[in-house]
C-alpha cells in the first residue's frame, strides 16, 4: 500500500546559487493568517505615525528680490522655470530645481501686477500698475544648464503703453491672444500694439482674469464690484455675472473639468462653481483665517492650493469642505499667490517677504535620492519596492483612517499662535450665530424663517 | 517558576511573579505568555517589555488545562467542575462561561478556523462544540488525555498508550474514526501535537517522544510570508523584527477579531417611564428647595424678593424636564 504524505525536497524550496533571488511561495488562505484586521490597524497607526515624522514639506527659499512678491508664473513647456514679479518692478526667471535665478527682466516703472506666458513657452507678457504691457523673450533652455550665474537682463521685445493701470493678465492656453484687466477687460494680439477687443459690463476695474483650459475663448475675471463676470471672445458683449457678498482675489479653472472654477474670496472662504450654473456654488471650501489671496489648481484637477493674507497655504481637495494641508512658516509673511508646479509634487508661493518658497505638495513624499555626481545634482527615482511599501502605507492608513486613534494622529497639524487663536475665536463667533439662528427659527412661527444653504448664502444674485 | 531559556541552554530569566505554573501559552501576534498557576491565578505578561499586563484569580479552583485559541487569541481554561471559561487580558471577569462536562474537564483543543471547540471530560465524552453558537455538534464517547487539531482538521485523541486520530471528510463536522496508533503498552501518552506544515504527528509520553506520520493533516503550501520552513537566518532575523513591530497590543483581543474597524451597534437607550421623570423633577426641586439663604443687609432683605427669587429657581428646575416632555409630545 502507498502512503502519501507530504514531502518536500530542498533544492525545490531554496535557491541554488546566492545570486539568485530567494524562492517565495504564496497562500491566500485566510485561515492561515489569523487577526489580521487587528494586523493591518496596527499597521496603519504605525503608518500615520511615520507619515507624521517624516512630514518636512519645506524644500527651499528663493531669494533675489528687493520687493515683495507679487505675481508669478509659470511656463507650460518647461518644467523648472518659475516667473516671478515683485513690487517693485522686477521680474525673474527662476531654475526652481537649483535655486537661483537665471534671467532678470528689468523695466517695469512701478509694481508688477500680472505675469503669463505664451502657449509655446517663448514669450512673456508683462502688466504693471505704470499703464504698459511688457512683452520679453524667454531664453530657450539648454540641457546643460550653465554654471555661471546668468544675470543677463534683456530688452523687451514690445512694449504697448495704454490708458489705465492694468490688474492682471493671462494668456490664451491655446492660442495667440491674452487679455489684461484694469478698468475693463482688453484682448490683445502679440503684434498689435493696441487691444483688439475690449469687454466692459459696469464701471468698476476688473481685478483678475483667467482663461478656460479647454475652451479658448472663454475666460472669467473677478471685478471690484464683487461679481465674478463670464465672457465669451466670440459675443460682443460679457456673457454672465454672479454677484456676491464679498469681492473674489483670484480665480482658477479646474485644468480636469473645465466647466468648474473656484473663486477665492476675502471672506476666508474658497467658492467653486459650475460655470453653467452660477446660482449656487457646487462646494464651499472653508480653512482660512483671513482674505484668500491667491488660488491655483493641480493639473491633476484633483486638489488646488490656496494663499491668505493669514500667513499660511492650505491643499484643499476639489470636492472637500476642509483643507488637508495647512503649511506656514514664521518667515513667511502674506502670501500673495500660489503656484502648483506641473508635475503636481510642488508647490510655490511668493509673499510679502520677498521671498518664493518651494514646499512639496505632499508632505512627507519621499521625492527620491539626490545624488551629486561630478559636481552636478541628480535625482534618483524610489526603488520599487519602496514604491510598493508607500503605496502599501497609504492604502491601509485610508482603509482605517476613520478609528478615533488614527484620526487624531492624521488629522493633527501643528498651527502658529495666532492662527490657532483667530481659528478658535472665529468658530466660537460662527457657533454663536449658529446657535442664535436656530434658536430663532425654533421659536418663530414653523415655516416663516428658512435657512439657506451654506452654498447659497454668499450669492446676491446672478445676472445675465 | 517558569524559566525562560536560551537557544544554548543558559538561563535567562526566571520569572517569579508567575508562582508555581501549571501551564504556559504564548499567544503569537500580541507577544503574550499567559500562566495558570495552581491557586487558579491567570497571569498575561509581555515578553517584550516584561510588564504583567492582566493578572485575575479565576475563582473557580486549580486547573491544568489551558489553550489559547489561534483564530482569536483568548484563553481558555478547562475546569473541575466540568465549566470550560475563556478569557482576555483586559477584563478580570470571563468572557465566556459554557458548562462542558458532568465531570472535570481533561482536556481542550481549538480548530485553526476558530469555529470548533473540543473538549473531554472525565466522564468518558468528547464534544465537539461549534463556537458560534456555543452548541455542541457531536458527541464520542472515550477517553481522552490530551487533544489536539491539526492544520487540515484532523483531530488526535490521546489516552492511556493509544492515540486515535478522527477526522471529517465530508466536511459536515462529523467525525469518523480515521487512524490509530497503539505505542508500547506501559508508555502514557503525555501530550499530542501535530506539526504545522508536515503530516506528523508527534507523541510526548512518559519514555521520551516519538512521532507518527498521518497522511493529510499538514497544509501541504505554505505561505513565505507567514511561515516558511525553509527560512535562512537573514529571513529569520527579518521576520522577527517585522513581528516584533506588528505586536499586536492586549486590547485587540476579542472573540471575533473580524470587529475591528466596523460600525459599534448604536445602544438603545431606554426612555425613562413616566414614574421615574416625576420623581426626578421632584428631587431637582427638593434640591433647589434646600438653598441656603445669605442674609442681606442695609434693607436688601425683604421677604417678598426672597419668595420670588425662591419661585424663580424652582421654575428654572423644572424647566428641562418640561422641555423634555414638550419635545416629546411634539415628535
Amino acid at each position: 500500500m502507498k502512503v502519501k504524505v507530504i514531502s518536500r525536497s530542498t533544492d525545490e524550496f531554496t535557491r541554488e546559487r546566492s545570486q539568485d533571488l530567494q524562492r517565495v511561495y504564496h497562500n491566500y488562505d485566510p485561515n492561515l493568517r489569523p487577526q489580521e484586521k487587528a494586523v493591518e490597524y496596527v499597521r496603519a497607526l504605525t503608518a500615520a505615525k511615520l507619515e507624521k515624522i517624516f512630514a518636512r514639506p519645506f524644500i527651499g527659499a528663493l531669494d533675489g528680490h528687493r520687493d515683495g512678491v507679487s505675481c508669478m508664473a509659470k511656463n507650460p513647456n518647461y518644467l523648472k522655470g518659475f516667473f516671478s514679479g515683485s513690487m517693485d518692478g522686477d521680474i525673474r526667471l527662476w531654475d526652481i530645481a537649483n535655486r537661483r535665478t537665471v534671467c532678470q527682466y528689468s523695466g517695469h516703472q512701478g509694481a508688477v501686477r500680472g505675469l503669463t506666458v505664451s502657449t509655446d513657452g517663448r514669450i512673456l507678457v508683462s502688466c504693471g500698475t505704470d499703464c504698459t504691457v511688457k512683452l520679453w523673450n524667454v531664453p530657450v533652455a539648454t540641457l546643460t544648464d550653465s554654471d555661471d550665474s546668468t544675470d543677463n537682463s534683456s530688452e523687451p521685445l514690445a512694449v504697448y503703453v495704454w490708458k489705465n493701470a492694468f490688474w492682471a493678465v493671462d494668456h490664451q492656453w491655446e492660442g495667440d491672444l491674452f487679455a489684461t484687466a484694469g478698468a475693463q477687460v482688453d484682448i490683445w494680439n502679440h503684434n498689435r500694439s493696441q487691444p483688439i477687443n475690449s469687454f466692459q459690463w459696469g464701471t468698476d476695474t476688473v481685478i483678475s482674469v483667467r482663461f478656460n483650459p479647454a475652451e479658448p475663448n472663454v475666460l472669467a475675471t473677478t471685478a471690484s464690484d464683487r461679481s465674478i463676470t463670464l465672457y465669451d471672445l466670440r459675443m460682443s458683449s460679457p456673457a454672465r455675472k454672479v454677484i456676491m457678498r464679498t469681492k473674489s482675489n483670484s480665480i482658477s479653472w479646474n485644468p480636469m473639468e473645465p466647466m468648474n472654477f473656484t473663486a477665492a474670496n476675502e471672506d476666508c472662504n474658497c467658492y467653486s462653481y459650475d460655470s453653467r450654473k452660477l446660482d449656487e456654488a457646487k462646494c464651499v471650501h472653508m480653512g482660512h483665517e483671513s482674505a484668500v489671496m491667491d488660488i491655483d489648481y493641480s493639473p491633476t484637477g484633483r486638489e488646488f492650493v490656496t494663499g491668505s493674507y493669514d500667513r499660511t497655504i492650505r491643499i484643499f481637495q476639489y470636492n472637500g469642505g476642509r483643507s488637508r494641508e495647512i503649511y506656514h512658516t514664521k518667515r513667511m509673511q502674506r502670501v500673495f499667490c500660489v503656484k502648483f508646479s506641473c508635475d503636481a509634487s510642488y508647490v510655490i508661493s511668493g509673499s510679502d517677504d520677498t521671498n518664493l518658497r518651494l514646499w512639496k505638495a505632499k508632505a512627507s513624499e519621499q521625492l527620491g535620492v539626490v545624488s551629486i555626481f561630478l559636481s552636478r545634482v541628480f535625482a534618483v527615482t524610489l526603488h520599487p519596492r519602496e514604491q510598493r511599501k508607500h503605496a502599501y502605507h497609504e492604502a491601509v492608513k485610508n482603509r482605517y483612517k476613520h478609528l478615533p486613534e488614527i484620526k487624531r494622529i492624521v488629522r493633527h497639524r501643528h498651527l502658529p499662535k495666532p492662527i490657532y487663536k483667530a481659528a478658535s475665536l472665529r468658530r466660537t463667533m460662527m457657533e454663536a450665530e449658529r446657535r442664535k439662528a436656530e434658536r430663532r427659527k425654533a421659536h418663530s412661527a414653523p415655516g416663516s424663517i428658512v435657512t439657506e444653504p451654506v452654498r447659497k448664502r454668499r450669492i446676491i444674485k446672478e445676472v445675465e | 517558576y517558569p524559566y525562560i531559556y536560551n537557544r544554548d541552554g543558559t538561563e535567562l530569566h526566571c520569572l517569579k511573579e508567575h508562582g508555581a505554573v501549571l501551564k504556559l501559552q504564548f499567544l503569537r501576534n500580541h507577544f503574550l505568555l499567559a500562566s495558570i498557576n495552581k491557586f487558579g491565578q491567570l497571569r498575561y505578561q509581555d515578553v517584550t517589555m516584561g510588564e504583567i499586563v492582566g493578572n485575575f484569580r479565576t475563582g473557580l479552583g486549580r486547573t491544568d488545562v489551558m489553550r489559547v485559541n489561534p483564530f482569536n487569541g483568548v484563553v481558555s481554561l478547562g475546569h473541575s467542575g466540568g465549566t470550560v471559561t475563556m478569557w482576555k487580558p483586559t477584563t478580570a471577569a470571563p468572557l465566556i462561561k459554557m458548562l462542558c462536562h458532568q465531570g472535570p474537564v481533561s482536556a481542550l483543543a481549538f480548530h485553526p478556523n476558530g469555529h470548533l471547540m473540543a473538549t473531554s471530560g472525565k466522564e468518558c465524552k468528547i464534544k465537539i462544540w461549534d463556537l458560534r453558537k456555543y452548541e455542541v455538534l457531536q458527541t464520542l464517547p472515550g477517553h481522552a488525555k490530551t487533544l489536539d487539531f491539526s492544520q487540515k482538521g484532523l483531530l488526535a485523541v490521546g489516552t492511556g498508550s493509544f492515540v486515535q486520530i478522527l477526522g471529517d471528510f465530508s466536511g459536515s463536522h462529523n467525525y469518523s474514526r480515521y487512524m490509530g496508533h497503539s505505542m508500547v503498552k506501559g508508555y502514557q501518552i503525555g501530550k499530542v501535537s501535530f506539526r504545522p506544515y508536515e503530516d506528523v504527528l508527534g507523541i510526548g509520553h512518559s519514555m521520551g517522544w516519538s512521532s507518527i506520520l498521518v497522511p493529510g493533516s499538514g497544509e501541504p503550501n505554505f505561505d513565505s510570508w507567514v511561515a516558511n520552513p525553509f527560512e535562512t537566518s537573514k529571513q529569520r532575523r527579518e521576520k522577527e523584527v517585522r513581528s516584533l513591530l506588528d505586536k499586536l497590543p492586549p486590547e485587540t483581543i476579542m472573540l471575533n477579531p473580524s470587529k475591528i474597524g466596523t460600525v459599534r451597534e448604536a445602544k438603545k437607550k431606554e426612555k425613562p417611564t413616566k414614574q421615574e421623570r416625576e420623581a426626578e423633577m421632584e428631587a431637582a426641586v427638593e434640591a433647589v428647595k434646600g438653598f441656603v439663604w445669605k442674609n442681606k443687609t442695609k434693607g436688601r432683605n425683604k421677604p417678598s424678593k426672597k419668595a420670588k427669587k425662591k419661585q424663580e429657581l424652582v421654575a428654572k428646575a423644572k424647566r428641562p424636564f418640561l422641555d423634555q416632555q414638550l419635545k416629546g409630545e411634539q415628535s
